[in-house]
């Protein structure tokens, strides 16, 4: 349980940092004044209750994520702070079309670097970019899936500097998650804050599933009116389980492991039924490339399913997001993404890209190491914020090994300014408090494109700290897209 | 539906039914022996028989003691038939089948599991026992009631509909078995006890009312052992239960050995003449055979529709 004394908007102090409720001291931003007015008059205790009250909420819908530790899989309470985040709809509506605008780019360029790479051939990206990533995929070459449309759902996670500049910090184009907790937590923030919804205009969230349900079957080789769907999970012991469960289950698809399908002589895709063989029409895949088809990526691999490839290949099942997709998530290649949309769309980003540094560049690469103190230094490859240097806060043991880690594969690192993030009132022991966030909204594309209204925003929940993953502590936040003029 | 939902619903409802059992025995079982007389002695371990885990037991036990029979049944992470086991598997199974189940049945079943987790000392203990167990009843009653009212009966409920009623089935034979090698004859107690201790046994399948309203004569073995094999209406007895999972089988597909095997179980139950069957020894050889049945039928049951594993 958590101790504070009380909420105090008038001394709550964002220090330099850019809030994204407070504008300055004592001075709400105006898409957030319903919020801050609301809690402003609530009694420090009345709000620790429902603070209480959601958590006890948590615990009762089963809300987890399951974490490895010592040996075990540990089923976790997933972590949420009641405060919700806030921006206003005309931001948005721009932050929108940027999402769909990169989007669109990134897959018309995984579709152009697996079959003419004109845009090698053009001389905008050099080959070796992707040719060297580990996500590119030999298997994919000469392929183009229905709708030329390789990523059909993409996690991109927005980070806002101390002048309020949004950028993209990446691209998530493998199996994104934590779209199911962004819809949990308005469920939650309803149940708790019901009052909140009557007077302010908060753009709804809950038709995520129907789209994403919309989009998969689009896919489907046998444009009918019913598609089998499937979601295909690595099991219970993956850290994103509950979400597949979720999704599944609100879209009425089957959730399957591997061992549950099967590919036929005639390259179609059945799952193992009570009442024998059913057809599959589209998978909803949430296992990496490297263990869809021990036939032909990993052999080892006892998650996949052997013969998937081959009928993907043959157009007989839909597969989101498409094998391969992966190399656009490559953090060299999202130093192009930029110059992607001029060459594709013949437009301007409407997003920035956080200035990446490429240490695979001599210039670059001699920058890094001089300033492996002011900078952050990320492989290439990971995700969830594994493997990476914080210059400002690291050990001068920790940059010498960075520096050895450069210059032994330079391919594999990038590196980038320590941004200065954005916070948001939290409540922590110590009281309310500025704590920095991010912001994964999703992407879906299929015949069209849809960008879910706001997203899940994740919060480091530890004084200072920048890491927002929840496998290390991090918390959530319920996002508002408000319509302030209405 | 998928073959490995099928499996993991079907256990659902049997570790349900398990925990649901247990507790309604430990109930039965403690009442009565607050009303023995000190000296007879009832024995403890004879529960643990029912469950069929008594080798386990006494890996772990010297002494059979309440205490220790007890916590076997109700706490103990590494007997898988205790009822924190018990929920725990259901749960997991639930976990793993929750885009199939309605919502609120999984939280109930979450609820529940972690009521267990911050509970289970008091159902060890001797003071909050009655209340415990009973808390556990009712939330499987509730949980029941969820599936029955809330999902849709189609071949996920009939497989837990068949996983229910096994189970039920297995375990009355069981009960009926271990009340018979215990009271049946020999004891020096039958004679004066020999009604409540077959009270207690009717108790344990909560069948004491509806013994009472059907059979208008007084509590005896062979009368007690007819009633819970072969009264038709009454729901927790083995005829009825073997009766409901040849109905839910007889709707699923491809249902043609398990639905033999069942058929058969339901008629050697119906035809067993318990008049005939006057020595102790005759009766446990009747139960053996039936509780054979139903193993084979849980295994053509597998063998069927459940996912073939490879073994590594």
């Amino acid at each position: 349980m958590k101790k504070n004394k009380s909420i105090d908007w008038k001394n709550y102090d964002p220090n330099d940092f850019f809030d994204e409720l407070i504008a300055a001291k004592g001075k709400p931003r105006p898409a957030a004044t319903a919020i801050t007015d609301y809690l402003g008059n609530l009694g420090s205790e009345e709000i620790q209750a429902r603070q209480q009250a959601a958590e006890l909420a948590i615990l009762e819908m089963g809300i987890s994520f399951t974490i490895y530790s010592e040996g075990e899989n540990i089923d976790r309470a997933w972590p949420f702070d009641i405060i919700p985040r806030v921006i206003s709809l005309r931001e948005w509506e721009t932050i929108e079309q940027g999402l769909a605008q990169r989007l669109t780019a990134l897959n018309m360029f995984i579709n152009d670097i697996y079959n003419d790479q004109n845009i090698v051939k053009d001389k905008v990206i050099p080959k070796y970019v992707f040719a060297n990533s580990k996500n590119f995929r030999e298997q994919c070459r000469g392929f183009t899936p229905p709708l030329g449309v390789w990523a059909h759902i993409c996690g991109s996670d927005l980070v806002r500097d101390k002048d309020g500049t949004v950028y993209v910090l990446e691209d998530n184009l493998r199996v994104p998650s934590g779209v199911s907790y962004m819809l949990e937590n308005r469920q939650l923030t309803k149940r708790v804050f019901p009052e909140l919804f009557d007077n302010t205009n908060i753009l709804p969230l809950d038709d995520y599933t129907n789209q994403l349900f919309d989009m998969l079957a689009s896919i489907s080789p046998r444009p009918q009116d019913h598609p089998k769907i499937a979601v295909l999970t690595p099991g219970i012991f993956n850290s994103a389980y509950f979400e597949h469960s979720f999704l599944a289950q609100r879209m009425g698809a089957e959730l399957v492991e591997g061992a549950d399908l099967v590919v036929g002589e005639d390259d179609c895709v059945y799952m193992r039924t009570v009442e024998g063989l059913e057809r599959v029409d589209v998978i909803y895949r949430r296992i990496d490339d490297d263990f869809l088809d021990p036939e032909e990526f990993r052999a080892d691999s006892t998650l996949g399913v052997p013969g998937l490839m081959r009928a993907w290949r043959n157009g007989k099942v839909g597969l989101a997001n498409a094998p391969g997709a992966g190399v656009a998530d490559d953090k060299v290649i999202y130093a192009f993404v930029p110059d992607m949309i001029r060459y594709y769309l013949d437009e301007e980003p409407i997003i920035p890209n956080v200035p990446t540094w490429m240490c695979v560049n001599k210039q670059d690469q001699e920058y890094v190491l001089e300033h492996l103190d002011e900078l952050v230094v990320k492989p290439a490859n990971e995700s969830g914020g594994y493997g990476m240097l914080v210059g400002p806060h690291s050990t001068k043991k920790q940059r010498a090994e960075f520096a050895r880690l450069i210059k032994k594969n330079p391919r594999n690192y990038i590196a980038q300014p320590t941004l200065s993030l954005s916070v948001a009132p939290t409540l922590c022991d110590e009281g309310l408090a500025p704590r920095h966030l991010d912001l994964r909204p999703f992407v879906l594309q299929g015949v069209r494109t849809y960008v879910t209204a706001g997203g899940l925003t994740r919060v480091a929940m530890r004084k200072g700290s920048l890491v927002v993953n929840s496998s290390q502590g991090g918390g959530s936040k319920d996002t508002w897209i408000v319509d302030e003029e209405n | 539906m998928l073959s490995r939902v099928a499996e993991r619903l079907y256990w659902m409802a049997r570790y349900l039914e398990r925990a649901e059992n247990n507790a309604r025995m430990i109930m039965a079982f403690n009442s009565l022996a607050l009303d023995m007389p000190r000296e007879t002695q009832l024995s403890w371990k004879g529960l643990v028989a029912v469950t069929g885990m008594g080798a386990l037991f006494d890996q772990h036990h010297q002494k059979a003691d309440e205490r220790n029979c007890v916590k076997f049944l109700v706490a103990d992470g590494y007997n898988s038939s205790s009822i924190a086991s018990c929920i725990k598997a259901a749960r997991e199974n639930v976990r793993t089948t929750r885009d199939q189940v309605p919502t609120d049945a999984w939280e109930v079943i979450n609820e529940l599991y972690r009521y267990i987790l911050e509970h289970v000392d008091q159902g060890v203990g001797k003071r909050a026992r009655y209340e415990f167990l009973n808390e556990i009843v009712g939330r499987c009653q509730m949980l029941n009631g969820l599936l029955a009212g809330c999902m849709s009966h189609d071949a996920g409920y009939d497989f837990i509909r068949v996983g229910r009623n096994l189970e039920r089935a297995d375990m009355a034979t069981r009960q009926i078995e271990v009340g018979a090698l215990q009271f049946l004859d020999g004891w020096d107690g039958t004679e004066t006890y020999g009604g409540l201790l077959w009270t207690s046994v009717l108790r344990y399948q909560s069948a004491f009312q509806m013994y009472r309203h059907n059979v208008r004569r007084k509590v005896s073995g062979p009368l007690v052992i007819r009633f819970l094999l072969q009264n038709e209406p009454f729901p927790r007895s083995v005829l009825h239960s073997l009766s409901e999972v040849a109905g839910a089988l007889g709707r699923l597909p491809r249902n043609e050995i398990p639905l033999r095997t069942a058929l058969q179980a339901v008629r050697h139950t119906r035809e067993g003449d318990v008049d005939a069957l006057i020595r102790k020894e005759d009766v446990i050889l009747f139960l053996e055979k039936l509780q054979l049945e139903i193993g084979e039928l849980h295994d053509d049951i597998a063998e069927t529709w459940f996912p073939v594993y490879e073994t590594a």
